[in-house]
């Protein structure tokens, strides 16, 4: 600072310099680029994984139902057949459940219990995947193989889906897991639409004389139904990529049955269990054309999803969970 | 129920089939709370069944020792607690800072449709399924440098971190009131000292908070560190080396034929489960009071 002994007007101070707040601009949209190029180095990199199998097998790796690996032969078949299976199952019991749950958090419970179900909803979802398969596989499968699994062999055993043995690991156990692991998701991003509902709506439906299910289910359910449909989809993202409790409970065998008691394999478990034994070239491109699969599905299933939240009036949810 | 006879005493008595109607509306809300019985259910049963089954391995050795072969009690998860303290801090080294300046570039510079595709492409990536990251950290650091590391587990963590970060903190920064902004700016400060002194500054406990609940969400992540961090029986001396992690020994264990690794299994899942719920319940309390207007 230059000695000015008697100005009464303050000498100005400098001006900020440009260059560190440009850098910092550039520092910040930097950061931000990155998450657009990870959705295509992760692309790319399992494409060139995937390079030697997709030259190879070409389309016919999707519907071949053959998994050799001593005969270096791949299909992914059976993997995409469990992986749409258990997400079928898994979107059954979780949407309406989570959707009920929803609609009693937010239109029924006292305001006074509300905050602490929810609480517990969240925690529900921070459980691990791996804690839950560990639970699936010594609480919840010798449970399904004695009871549930026996009583619906005994009611419904006329359907193939409920024949042949029963082992308890099976197609059906990855999908009771599967939801239990999908209900928070479709349960808070429910809640969120259904709080986004007008009470203007509710209070109309009221004014005409409807009872409170009337209300739930002519003014609100019908205002939010398309964010409830996004809630599932974004379900459905979760449940086709989850891995590891499924891994435990699915029974891990590469065949394609009608029975949901039969032990499955998904494109997720099986990337877990054989992604370290792949001993060749051939072996290790063909897991990574699996995994290529299930990013490709699950992207266009979370676009979609995301498409379906964000044209809501009000945003929907842009909340991640 | 007789129409002419209801449309008479319309004005006097409640509509046609009010009984009825009523019957059906609490019918329904039971429904509903039976659903939320049922959605609450899991949770109780597994904190359950780990207590009842894991608490009783939970003891000072647990903490102290390294694993034990099968067959022989005893032994303890050390290694693989140190390890996933490891892996959450490489994570976080990775993750916090390119989620925050992100954030930041999504509050504070971006246009509104450059920010609609970054938005679009950060909920997309927190849509992918985590075993593909771990594929991808593999090609990407496992295979050029020969080795499974405790640096490639770290990297596949923090990719999954970065989205996590970069809303909240964007979703905190915007809740900083503009006045704020257009007083330190009337000052004559720089931007980014604005942007870092008062902004972030102001923001500080929503954004912490974020970390915090990403790192609990990567702490039990299992299926990307398969194929980096491998897993390892003993300490890890090298970080360029395998390590363990709690999420791993307790799939190693849960999948294996030998009771006492069971019950390791079931202990290291309840110590899991109880480090991540504290934090969050830690989350929910500093973070009951950051409301600014």
């Amino acid at each position: 600072m230059p000695a000015a002994p008697a100005a009464p007007a303050a000498v100005p101070s400098a001006p900020p310099r440009r260059w560190p707040d440009v850098s910092f601009r550039w520092l910040a949209l930097l950061a931000a680029a990155t998450i657009v190029a990870l959705i295509f180095l992760v692309g790319w990199e399992l494409y060139r994984g995937a390079h030697l199998a997709v030259m190879k097998f070409g389309v016919n790796f999707l519907h071949h139902s053959v998994w050799d690996p001593v005969a270096d032969d791949y299909g992914a078949w059976p993997f995409i057949f469990g992986t749409l299976v258990t997400s079928v199952i898994a979107l059954l019991l979780a949407v309406p459940l989570g959707v009920g749950t929803a609609l009693y958090l937010t239109e029924i419970a006292p305001l006074r219990i509300r905050q602490p179900l929810v609480m517990v909803v969240e925690m529900l979802a921070a459980v691990p995947s791996v804690i839950f398969g560990l639970w699936g596989v010594f609480v919840l499968v010798p449970w399904l193989r004695d009871n549930l699994f026996v009583w619906l062999k005994k009611w419904l055993g006329f359907l193939p889906l409920f024949q042949g043995p029963i082992y308890g690991v099976s197609v059906l156990a990855g999908g009771i897991i599967v939801a239990i692991m999908i209900l928070p998701i479709i349960t808070s991003v429910s809640r969120e639409i259904l709080r986004s509902v007008p009470n203007l709506q509710r209070e109309a439906a009221y004014a005409l004389g409807a009872t409170h299910w009337e209300v739930i289910r002519l003014a609100v359910l019908s205002y939010a139904r398309r964010g409830i449909f996004g809630a599932a989809v974004l379900g459905l993202g979760r449940a086709l990529g989850e891995t590891m409790a499924i891994t435990m409970v699915i029974g891990n065998r590469a065949e394609v049955s009608a029975s949901l008691f039969a032990p499955g394999y998904t494109l997720a478990s099986v990337i877990a269990n054989e992604f370290t034994e792949a001993t060749t070239d051939m072996y290790l491109s063909a897991l990574f054309e699996l995994g290529l699969v299930l990013l490709v599905v699950t992207i266009l299933v979370n676009v979609v999803a995301q498409l379906m939240l964000r044209s809501l009036a009000g945003g929907g949810t842009g909340k991640v969970q | 129920m007789n129409p002419a006879a209801a449309a008479a005493s319309a004005l006097q008595t409640a509509p046609p089939g009010h009984a009825w109607r009523q019957l059906k509306s609490r019918g329904m809300g039971a429904v509903m709370l039976l659903c939320c019985l049922l959605v609450m259910a899991p949770l109780f049963l597994v904190l359950y069944f780990l207590i009842h089954e894991g608490a009783s391995a939970v003891d000072w050795n647990f903490f102290t020792q390294l694993p034990k072969p099968p067959g022989e009690l005893g032994g303890g998860m050390a290694n693989a607690i140190t390890g996933s303290l490891v892996l959450l801090a490489m994570a976080a080294a990775i993750g916090v800072p390119l989620g925050v300046l992100g954030g930041i570039y999504l509050a504070e510079y971006g246009s509104a449709r450059a920010n609609y595709w970054i938005r679009f492409a950060a909920d997309v990536l927190n849509g992918i399924p985590s075993i593909v990251w771990g594929m991808v950290v593999y090609a990407l650091l496992v295979v050029p440098f020969k080795s499974f590391s405790a640096y490639a587990g770290g990297v596949a963590l923090g990719l999954i971190m970065i989205p996590l970060v970069m809303r909240t903190t964007e979703e905190m920064l915007l809740l900083v009131p503009q006045g704020y902004r257009e007083a330190a700016l009337a000052l004559g400060i720089a931007r980014w000292r604005m942007i870092t002194v008062i902004v972030v500054r102001t923001a500080l406990k929503g954004i912490i908070t974020g970390v915090l609940v990403a790192l609990a969400r990567v702490a039990g992540e299992t299926a990307p560190l398969l194929f980096t961090a491998l897993g390892n029986n003993f300490w890890n001396h090298n970080l360029a080396e395998p390590i363990a992690a709690v999420p791993l020994q307790i799939f190693t264990y849960a999948i294996s034929p030998y009771d006492d690794w069971h019950r390791q299994a079931w202990a290291g899942a309840l110590v899991l489960l109880a480090m991540i719920l504290v934090l969050n319940v830690f989350v929910r309390i500093i973070s009951r009071d950051r409301k600014f207007n």
